[in-house]
C-alpha cells in the first residue's frame, strides 16, 4: 500500500481517537457533569433543576451511549452550547477562528520573508562572517520564545521609540483592512521572527547538501553561472524540506498561538481556549480543542501528502 | 588535509567547522552548567536575599551594588527570585522530561518487542497525542487537574511522551533484528534482559540528544504556562511568571522583563547548544565530518 493511502486511512481512525480523548477527558473533570457544563452558573440549580438536567442531556446513560449522542452532534456541527457566550459553540469557534488563521497566514508570510533570503545566502557563503552571524543570530532566535520576543518588541517600540501597538478594539479584515494589519502586525512579527530562525537553519542546511551535489557540480563545470545552478537547480529542491517544515509550523500556528492572542490582546481561538479553561466552560474547551486538532492534523495530513508528492523517495520507500 | 583547514588569511581559522562545535558546545555547557548551580543553590536556600521577603521600602529599586539586578514590586530581590524561578523551571521541566523519556521508553521498547496488537495500539495513541499542538494538550490537561506546578509537570511529561515513544521505537525494530539479540535469546536470555541490557542500552545515544533538546522545549513550556497564570503559582517564582508580572512594569522598571527574559533565552540556548552538539558528537556520520 503506497504512502499517502496509508496516510489517508489512518486519519479518520486518529480522528476518532481523538475525538475519544477529548470527550473521556473532559468527563474527568472534577465534580459531576453539570458542573463541567454549566461552570460556576450550575451552583445555582436546585436538585431538582439538576436531575431534569442530567436526564435531558442524557448523562444518566452509559459513557458509550453518551459519547455515541455527542459523536453524531459533532458529525452534525452540533458542539454544544458555550456559558461563556451563550450562543452555540460552533458559531463561537467560526467567530474567532478567521482572526488566528490570519495572523498564522502572516507570521508565515513574515517567516518566509526573512529566513528563506538569509538562509540561502548563509548556505552560498559558507563559513563567511556573514553565514556565521546569521547562524547564530538564528540560533539566539530559535532559543527566544515567541511570548518573549513579543514582549520586547512591546518594550522596545513603546520605551525606545514611544509607539504604543494598537491593542484597542479588534477590527476584522473585512471592516477596515489598513486598521487590521495596523493590529496585527505586530504578533504576526513576533510569531514570523521566532519561525524565522528554524526557517533560516533548515533552509541554509539543506542547501548546503544540495550544492554538494553532483549535478550541481556539474552544471558548474559545464560553465552555468553560480547564480543560475542556485535558483534553477539547488533552490526548489532545497525548499522540500522548508515546505514541510512551514506546514507543521502552520498547523501549530493554528492552535498554538495562545500566548501571542493574550499578549497583543487578539480575541482569537487560542485566547478563546484560554478563557473558556479559565471560565471553565468546558462545551468551549472540548469543542474548540476538537477543532484546533481537527486543522493540526489536517494540515499535517496534507503536508505528508505533498511531501510524497514532491520528494518520489517517500513514495517508493514506503511501498 | 583539505583547504578548509587551513590557516585563514585574517588569522583566524573560521573554516574549521571542528573548532567552531567545540566553541559552541563548552558555551552551551557552562551555560546549563551556569544555571544548574543557580538552581541549586537557590533550592538549598542559598540565596541573596529571601526571594520571598517583602520589602516595602525598597520597591522597584534598579539594579545597584545590593541589589545586582534590582527589586520588584514588593521590594523582593530580582537575583534571588531569578534563582528560584531558575530552580523552579528546571525542578519542573527536568521531572516533566525524565518522566516522559522513562514511560517514553518502556512504550517504544514494548511497542517494538510485542508488536502486532501492542505495536499498533500504542503507537495509535501516541498518533493521537500528537494530533494536539503541545500547548493546547497542555492547556487541555491543565483544565482537567487545575493548575500548579505539579500540574505542569504532568502536563508536559504528556505532551513529550510521544516523541520519545517515536524516538525508542524506530531503532529498537532494528536491534531486535540484529545478530546479538539473536545471540542472546539463543542463549536463553529473558525478555527483560534483553529490553533492558541490550536494546534500551543502544539506546542511549538518541535518547541522550532527545532528552537534551526536550528539556529546552520544556522550560519554554513551562514559561509559557505559567505566563498564562496556569504553572506555577505566585508567590513562588518561575521564569514565565516573573515574565508575567513585568508587563505591566516593563516601561517603570525595565530589568524586571530583561533579566527573566535573558535569563530564560540562555536556558534554553545552552540547552539547545549541547542538545547539537551530543548529536553531532554521538551520530558517526557528523562525527566523521567534523573529525
Amino acid at each position: 500500500m503506497s504512502y499517502p493511502i496509508r496516510r489517508l486511512l489512518v486519519f479518520p481512525l486518529v480522528m476518532f481517537g481523538v475525538s475519544v480523548f477529548v470527550f473521556v477527558a473532559i468527563r474527568l473533570v472534577p465534580g459531576d457533569a453539570i458542573t463541567a457544563m454549566l461552570g460556576t452558573e450550575s451552583g445555582l440549580l436546585t436538585p431538582v433543576q439538576r436531575e431534569a438536567l442530567t436526564v435531558y442531556f442524557g448523562l444518566d446513560q452509559s459513557w458509550a451511549v453518551q459519547f455515541w449522542r455527542w459523536l453524531t452532534g459533532v458529525m452534525q456541527g452540533d458542539l454544544g452550547i458555550s456559558t461563556t457566550f451563550g450562543k452555540p459553540v460552533l458559531s463561537v469557534i467560526l467567530q474567532h477562528f478567521p482572526l488566528t488563521l490570519e495572523l498564522a497566514v502572516l507570521s508565515m508570510l513574515v517567516a518566509l520573508a526573512i529566513g528563506l533570503p538569509a538562509g540561502i545566502y548563509a548556505a552560498t557563503r559558507q563559513d563567511s562572517f556573514a553565514d556565521l552571524a546569521i547562524r547564530v543570530v538564528a540560533m539566539i532566535g530559535q532559543s527566544t520564545p515567541g511570548f518573549v520576543v513579543g514582549l520586547l518588541l512591546i518594550f522596545v517600540l513603546s520605551v525606545g521609540f514611544g509607539i504604543l501597538p494598537q491593542m484597542g478594539t479588534f477590527v476584522p479584515f473585512s471592516e477596515d483592512p489598513l486598521r487590521n494589519l495596523g493590529q496585527m502586525i505586530l504578533p504576526a512579527l513576533t510569531l514570523g521572527t521566532a519561525f524565522a530562525a528554524a526557517v533560516i537553519r533548515i533552509s541554509r542546511s539543506a542547501m548546503l547538501d544540495i550544492l554538494r551535489e553532483d549535478y550541481v557540480r556539474t552544471a558548474r563545470s559545464k560553465g552555468m553561472p553560480r547564480g543560475r545552478v542556485v535558483w534553477r537547480h539547488a533552490l526548489p529542491n532545497a525548499l522540500i524540506p522548508v515546505v514541510t517544515l512551514s506546514g507543521v509550523e502552520f498547523g501549530y500556528l493554528l492552535g498554538g498561538a495562545v500566548l501571542i492572542e493574550q499578549i497583543f490582546a487578539l480575541p482569537g481561538l487560542g485566547r478563546v481556549v484560554l478563557d473558556a479553561i479559565l471560565q471553565r466552560d468546558y462545551a468551549l474547551v472540548q469543542g474548540s480543542v476538537l477543532f484546533i486538532a481537527f486543522n493540526f492534523m489536517v494540515v499535517n495530513l496534507l503536508v505528508d501528502l505533498a511531501y510524497a508528492a514532491l520528494d518520489p523517495r517517500i513514495r517508493f520507500e514506503s511501498k | 588535509m583539505p583547504t578548509q583547514h587551513l590557516t585563514h588569511a585574517s588569522g583566524l581559522n573560521r573554516n574549521d567547522p571542528f573548532a567552531e562545535r567545540c566553541c559552541a558546545t563548552l558555551f552551551g555547557l557552562a551555560l546549563v552548567a551556569a544555571f544548574t548551580l543557580a538552581a541549586v543553590l537557590a533550592e538549598f536556600g542559598l540565596t541573596p536575599y529571601d526571594p520571598l521577603g517583602q520589602d516595602r521600602i525598597a520597591r522597584l529599586q534598579a539594579p545597584s551594588v545590593a541589589h545586582l539586578f534590582g527589586t520588584d514590586l514588593f521590594g523582593r530581590d530580582v537575583l534571588s527570585r531569578l534563582m528560584l524561578g531558575i530552580s523552579q523551571s528546571f525542578t519542573v521541566s527536568f521531572l516533566a522530561v525524565g518522566a516522559a523519556s522513562l514511560v517514553g521508553t518502556v512504550l517504544g521498547l514494548a511497542s517494538a518487542w510485542f508488536g502486532g496488537f501492542w505495536d499498533g495500539a500504542i503507537m495509535r495513541l501516541m498518533d493521537v497525542l500528537l494530533a494536539f499542538p503541545a500547548i493546547l494538550l497542555a492547556l487541555l490537561i491543565i483544565a482537567i487537574v487545575g493548575p500548579s506546578g505539579l500540574t505542569s509537570i504532568l502536563a508536559i511529561a504528556i505532551v513529550y511522551t510521544p516523541i520519545f515513544t517515536r524516538v525508542v521505537r524506530g531503532p529498537a525494530l532494528s536491534l531486535k533484528q540484529r545478530e546479538f539479540v539473536d545471540a542472546a535469546r539463543t542463549f536463553g536470555s529473558s525478555r527483560r534482559y534483553i529490553m533492558t541490557q541490550h536494546l534500551a542500552l543502544n539506546l542511549v545515544a538518541p535518547l541522550t540528544v532527545q532528552i537534551t533538546l526536550a528539556l529546552a522545549w520544556a522550560l519554554v513550556t513551562e514559561a509559557g504556562l505559567s505566563f498564562l497564570g496556569l504553572g506555577t503559582q505566585p508567590p513562588y517564582a518561575s521564569l514565565g511568571l516573573m515574565l508575567a508580572d513585568a508587563r505591566n512594569l516593563m516601561e517603570l522598571a525595565p530589568w524586571l522583563l530583561w533579566i527573566p527574559a535573558i535569563g530564560l533565552m540562555f536556558a534554553v540556548l545552552g540547552f539547545n547548544l549541547l542538545g547539537d552538539a551530543l548529536r553531532d558528537i554521538l551520530d558517526p556520520k557528523t562525527r566523521r565530518a567534523l573529525a
